[in-house]
């Protein structure tokens, strides 16, 4: 069970996932204390591990929109945190897909602050409200490097292949 | 079936026939790009070859192109010691299109690129900026990528499992008026069509006032097209490519002009008149929050600033120039010019612009990024608000959360720079 930590509406951008000032910091182990930087309260919590890995954050169309920096991926999987949204933005999904950064195309998606949500192969089931939503494949082209368990392991296969080995 | 341009491309770069939109492939990549992130590249790049008992060799260094734009010279020394490691990486590597913080040969990655020849029509270009969409003004397929994206760019020389995104034509027609530009045209358009209105689509561009357009405008417009969602923005290369690359980059070899069919098939088709183009304003805090530059007269400002990859070109300090002649800037603001690159910089020295502004009370920054990102020098305070030439209003851009940027021309901005105020420069005889 997936618990609703933090509700967005659309175009968040990567500046405010992982605001600009921090981008000389760039390895996955230093980005986590900067996510959503700018949104104190939140950050706070995340800081303090009130937060558990597995949460979700809910948001509206074009998640991740802007920058391609990869801080704003891998900011949010250091928590372990789930993106449910009702769009993303093509630079982060990509991103977040690489990372393995659990992201979930949900167009209808409803919940609140503090809502228990069950995420299966097809669908978001918010069992606070008792509605279920339809999830949206991630894009075809991408399966193989989810297979993979993400792009480096992906990538490492085919050098390996490439060497004959 | 007709294709496409970013269609030809794509089959051409993977090698297979008569691509069309939605069938996954895996394109050749001509150019891969990165700056500073750099740093995060060759981590992940390691990584990959991590335990393998491989060496760790990019695929082909004459295709890689490094260049140092985001912080320079260094505000930090987390910065400076990034940038140190990625010098020797280059070194190790042999590298040779490195672009070091130099007062030479330095500048924008995005301006770096075409002022250097790197790309052709026809090439797959990727970057780890978003705004490598610019590189669409050269008739080249340029999207941007992230960190780890890149690093298996530079492994395999190919980009993994990309989806052949449909194309949304646009077509401007018309003559613009005086002092409204590309920007203009880029700002209402992502206005009309939202901010991700071409999600995962490429904005082809046609028309007249296309065909009319310089490069520099060029690559305003496919700069900007991320702002719409965009992959990529693309200008099918013609006559003004090739006198752009060979008079102003040096280029001497073949250039192949990669046309669309005529039958292409688009996913929509979008129709602008750009004499009917007004002066336009993104307001905060999104690029598609557009309205007429004359709605928002007389809105007070506290820093103007004109650069940038979008802005920074020597035809944008030209008209900025033309608007300041003879007259102050506003004791009431600061202004703030970051030119493009060190060559555009010379040029606008040689033009003797420079000096104008500076003595107009204008501050010459050196070219880069940071202000437009907040990372390096022209951050704003709490409450205060920037008008500016670069292509993001998102809340922290320019460094602070609490603070305002509105987006426009460089007509605009230097009009605006001489009132303290919200100007249109197309009014009032500035």
């Amino acid at each position: 069970m997936a618990k609703v930590v933090f509700k967005l509406g659309n175009d968040i951008s990567t500046d405010i996932i992982y605001p600009g000032r921090f981008m000389a910091t760039v390895l996955p182990t230093e980005t986590p204390q900067y996510a959503f930087a700018d949104y104190a309260e939140f950050n706070a919590r995340l800081k303090k591990k009130e937060v558990a890995p597995g949460d979700a954050i809910v948001a509206g169309l074009n998640f991740g929109c802007g920058s391609s920096r990869e801080q704003a991926a891998s900011c949010l999987k250091g928590y372990d945190l789930a993106v449910v949204a009702k769009g993303f933005a093509r630079i982060f999904l990509q991103n977040a897909i690489n990372l393995g950064l659990n992201t979930i195309i949900c167009p209808e998606i409803e919940a609140n602050e503090g809502d228990e949500l069950e995420i299966t192969r097809e669908d978001v089931i918010n069992k606070t409200s008792g509605k279920t939503f339809k999830i949206q494949p991630l894009p075809k082209a991408r399966q193989a490097i989810i297979d993979a368990g993400g792009l480096i392991p992906y990538t490492r296969k085919r050098v390996l292949e490439k060497h004959g080995r | 079936m007709g294709m496409t341009v970013v269609e030809k491309i794509l089959s051409r770069a993977a090698g297979v026939c008569c691509l069309k939109a939605g069938d996954v492939v895996e394109p050749a990549v001509d150019v891969a790009m990165s700056h500073e992130n750099a740093a995060l590249v060759i981590n992940q790049f390691k990584d990959i070859y991590k335990d393998t008992g491989i060496d760790a060799r990019v695929f082909d260094p004459s295709k890689i192109v490094i260049i140092f734009d985001h912080r320079v010279p260094a505000e930090s020394s987390k910065t400076a010691t990034n940038q140190k490691k990625i010098r020797e990486f280059v070194a190790a590597q042999g590298i040779s299109k490195f672009h070091d913080i130099r007062g030479d040969t330095g500048g924008i990655c995005h301006q770096i690129l075409p002022e250097n020849g790197y790309v052709r029509p026809g090439d797959v270009v990727v970057g780890t900026d978003s705004h490598t969409t610019s590189h669409g003004a050269l008739g080249a397929f340029a999207f941007g990528i992230g960190a780890t994206e890149m690093a298996s760019v530079w492994a395999l020389g190919s980009a993994l499992n990309i989806e052949v995104p449909a194309t949304i034509k646009v077509v401007v027609s018309g003559k613009f008026k005086k002092y409204v530009s590309p920007k203009d045209l880029i700002l209402h358009l992502i206005g009309k069509i939202s901010a991700e209105g071409a999600n995962f689509k490429v904005i082809e561009f046609h028309g007249d006032a296309i065909n009319n357009m310089s490069t520099s405008g060029r690559l305003v417009i496919c700069n900007m097209s991320v702002e719409a969602g965009a992959t990529s923005g693309i200008v099918p290369a013609d006559n003004e490519t090739v006198r752009y690359l060979r008079e102003e980059a040096g280029v001497k070899d073949d250039i192949s002009l990669v046309q669309p069919d005529k039958d292409a098939v688009y996913d929509s088709v979008i129709e602008i008149n750009a004499s009917k183009l007004v002066p336009q304003i993104a307001c905060p805090h999104t690029v598609d929050n557009v309205k007429p530059a004359s709605e928002l007269a007389g809105k007070k400002i506290n820093q103007i600033v004109i650069g940038s990859c979008t802005n920074g070109r020597l035809d944008d300090l030209e008209i900025a120039a033309k608007i300041l002649r003879g007259k102050k800037i506003s004791k009431d603001v600061r202004m703030l010019i970051f030119p493009a690159s060190a060559r555009v910089l010379a040029k606008a020295l040689k033009k003797k612009i420079i000096a104008l502004m500076s003595l107009m009370g204008a501050v010459i920054v050196n070219p880069g990024c940071g202000c437009c990102l907040g990372v390096h020098q022209g951050a704003l305070g709490d409450g205060e608000i920037a008008l500016s030439t670069t292509n993001r209003n998102f809340k922290g851009r320019m460094g602070n959360p609490n603070a305002e940027v509105y987006l426009c021309s460089p007509a605009t901005a230097a009009a605006s720079a001489l009132t303290g105020v919200i100007t249109d420069p197309t009014k009032g005889g500035k």
